[in-house]
């Protein structure tokens, strides 16, 4: 894979395991994309396949000591995170790149008000002009929180879960981060209120020029916000796509089943589409695709090897056998 | 339709009266810190001079006994009563000097090696069990005969001793809080560890370790007694509790009282922090059990 200048991020056959008790945990194996400036890419997959472990070795926040970064690069404006030190990569959190946790309502320390914690992203990279405290006022109104003034000074317990994902998500873009991630933002959000965040996001993301890779499980979400979709199963990247050709013309037997078990409103349905079988277990990872074992169109071949990336047309891979011989 | 099977009603286990136990603690300790306050106002005598015409007058309820000396005096015709007041000041100031030396040394070391883990866990929770194979007593008496027996040696020496027992817990409830969000949110906005350690954990382990310092306080002040009891600790002429005890001993065939209330002090005063911390406990930490 060649390297774009244009992109921000740029992940190269990164391989991240865990190592325990009964074995090497695979959970990232060899994950390669890319994300350009300004564009908003959508990371799907189910629970377990390597979504949020991909975004903590971004920010090089892996679990420590069981979790380790085996191989890969991550380049972010071309320049190798995994060769910056620890204090070097300190720098970029919370500054350059920047993070958007998923449950609002555990994720900020409860013994701290929330201004205090606001003020966080700038007191550590020394951005603080004037008064700290207007500062956060000025971030909460923002990110539309009614009363910023009395608000800053609450502590979180006293934030609704809509209003804790809001504060989150201005502390995410306090300094305006060149890479925001954000780890299912609207998961433990109520519809509307989710929806209400996802505009909030993109009318930010339009503001501050910044990329956005949104982790999610809901096809929903992408769809709203995205131009750009990654789906990731059992740890790899099998298909990417931009949002138009997804939902169009899904390639990638796992992404078509996704879609179809997405429930139409309005269309009655007997029974719901579900992908047979289980995801494979991360300590026995089939030899072939590791879709094969529940793909109802697996060959031969899909049991014995991986299969390679192919290109579809532009902005259009996937990794599956089925499109080999074209 | 799991809500239409509504889970019995746990009996409520406690045993009755429970709830009025705070106050027999809390009514020792404001005894206690009463005469810690108010020492100089409320003693009857100066504790350090003594009458040797009015020598160990037994106390009021006797019959030789005076109301001039309430709880009698001792050999020197020194007040008992007076010297026990002003004895609670150095129980407290050994106690709570001890609790917060070792206390700091012990969170400081807990929180880093929870938060470090690796190498550096390793490295202080191994310095931790060889402390606690250590016997405290023996080292204690080794430092406090290097040393000259004071306060300050018996603060000293219990500081470097008792930290293991802080270090561990601490690290314990470290180690869980440390996997949290909020401390990955913190990482996520670039705090330093330092940062993370001290203002982000720290103030959630906060309950545990006022609890702890509340219990073992009673214990400090038993062991400060023996010390001084055995001739290692505070010296004459000051008031201690362990010292009237000390001195009381070899009268103790006919003049039973000057061992008696300074022990009494001391029961009090160690069931009165004893007693509220296990009600700080059952109030703060309702799940935990500590030890």
């Amino acid at each position: 894979m060649h390297t774009n200048n244009d992109n921000l991020l740029e992940l190269q056959d990164l391989k991240v395991s865990f190592f325990t008790k009964q074995g090497e945990v695979k959970a990232v194996d060899g994950v390669s994309f890319s994300v350009g400036k300004e564009e908003i890419v959508g990371l799907v997959g189910e629970s377990g396949c390597g979504k949020s472990v991909t975004s903590l070795s971004i920010m090089r926040l892996v679990p420590q000591p069981a979790g380790k970064i085996v191989s890969g690069r991550i380049l972010f404006k071309n320049e190798d995170l995994m060769t910056k030190s620890e204090d070097q990569m300190r720098q970029l959190r919370g500054d350059r790149i920047s993070m958007i946790l998923q449950d609002p309502m555990v994720a900020m320390n409860q013994l701290l008000t929330v201004g205090e914690q606001l003020g966080e992203p700038f007191r550590f990279h020394d951005k603080v002009k004037g008064s700290l405290r207007d500062m956060c006022i000025a971030l909460l109104g923002k990110v539309k929180v009614p009363a910023p003034e009395s608000r800053v000074d609450d502590y979180p317990f006293q934030f609704s879960g809509g209003m804790s994902q809001r504060a989150l998500i201005a502390m995410g873009i306090a300094n305006n981060p060149d890479l925001l991630i954000a780890d299912e933002p609207t998961t433990a959000l109520d519809v509307s209120i989710a929806a209400q965040v996802l505009k909030l996001m993109k009318e930010i993301q339009k503001e501050t020029r910044s990329s956005i890779i949104l982790i999610t499980h809901d096809l929903a979400t992408v769809a709203q916000i995205c131009t750009r979709v990654l789906v990731m199963y059992a740890g790899r990247i099998v298909e990417n796509a931009t949002i138009k050709n997804f939902y169009k013309k899904p390639a990638h037997p796992y992404s078509k089943g996704l879609i179809q078990s997405v429930p139409v409103l309005g269309r009655p349905v007997e029974r719901l589409f579900s992908i047979d079988g289980q995801p494979p277990s991360l300590f026995e990872m089939p030899e072939g695709c590791r879709f094969s074992p529940r793909c109802s169109r697996a060959e031969k071949i899909c049991f014995e090897s991986y299969p390679p990336e192919i290109m579809l047309e532009d902005n259009h891979s996937v990794a599956c056998w089925l499109y080999a011989g074209n | 339709m799991i809500h239409l099977f509504k889970k019995k009603k746990k009996k409520d286990t406690r045993p009755k009266g429970g709830i009025r136990l705070p106050y027999v603690g809390f009514f020792c300790l404001g005894i206690f810190f009463l005469a810690v306050i108010f020492a100089d106002v409320i003693a009857p005598y100066d504790p350090q001079e003594g009458d040797l015409f009015s020598s160990t007058i037994p106390p009021v309820w006797q019959e030789e006994g005076s109301l001039a000396h309430i709880l009698g005096t001792d050999m020197l015709g020194r007040d008992v009563l007076s010297r026990i007041i002003h004895g609670s000041r150095m129980s407290l100031l050994i106690s709570v000097g001890c609790i917060l030396f070792y206390g700091s040394i012990g969170v400081t070391l807990g929180l880093i090696s929870g938060f470090m883990g690796g190498r550096t866990d390793m490295v202080i929770m191994r310095m931790a069990d060889l402390w606690l194979s250590l016997p405290a007593i023996i080292v204690l008496f080794m430092l406090a005969s290097v040393h000259g027996p004071s306060a300050k040696t018996i603060i000293l020496t219990f500081g470097i001793m008792g930290w293991p027992n802080y270090a561990r817990i601490v690290r314990g409830e470290c180690l869980s809080l440390k996997e949290r969000d909020f401390v990955r949110l913190a990482r996520v906005a670039g705090c330093s560890k330092l940062r993370i350690m001290f203002s982000h954990i720290l103030p959630n382990i906060m309950n545990t370790i006022i609890i702890m310092a509340t219990i073992e306080i009673g214990g400090i002040i038993v062991l400060t007694a023996s010390m001084s009891f055995l001739g290692l600790g505070t010296q004459p002429p000051s008031c201690d509790w362990g010292l009237m005890l000390a001195e009381g001993r070899q009268y103790i065939t006919y003049a039973s009282w000057l061992v008696t209330f300074p022990g009494l002090a001391i029961v009090i005063t160690v069931l009165g922090f004893n007693l509220t911390g296990d009600w700080l406990r059952e109030i703060l930490d309702p799940k935990q059990k500590l030890r």
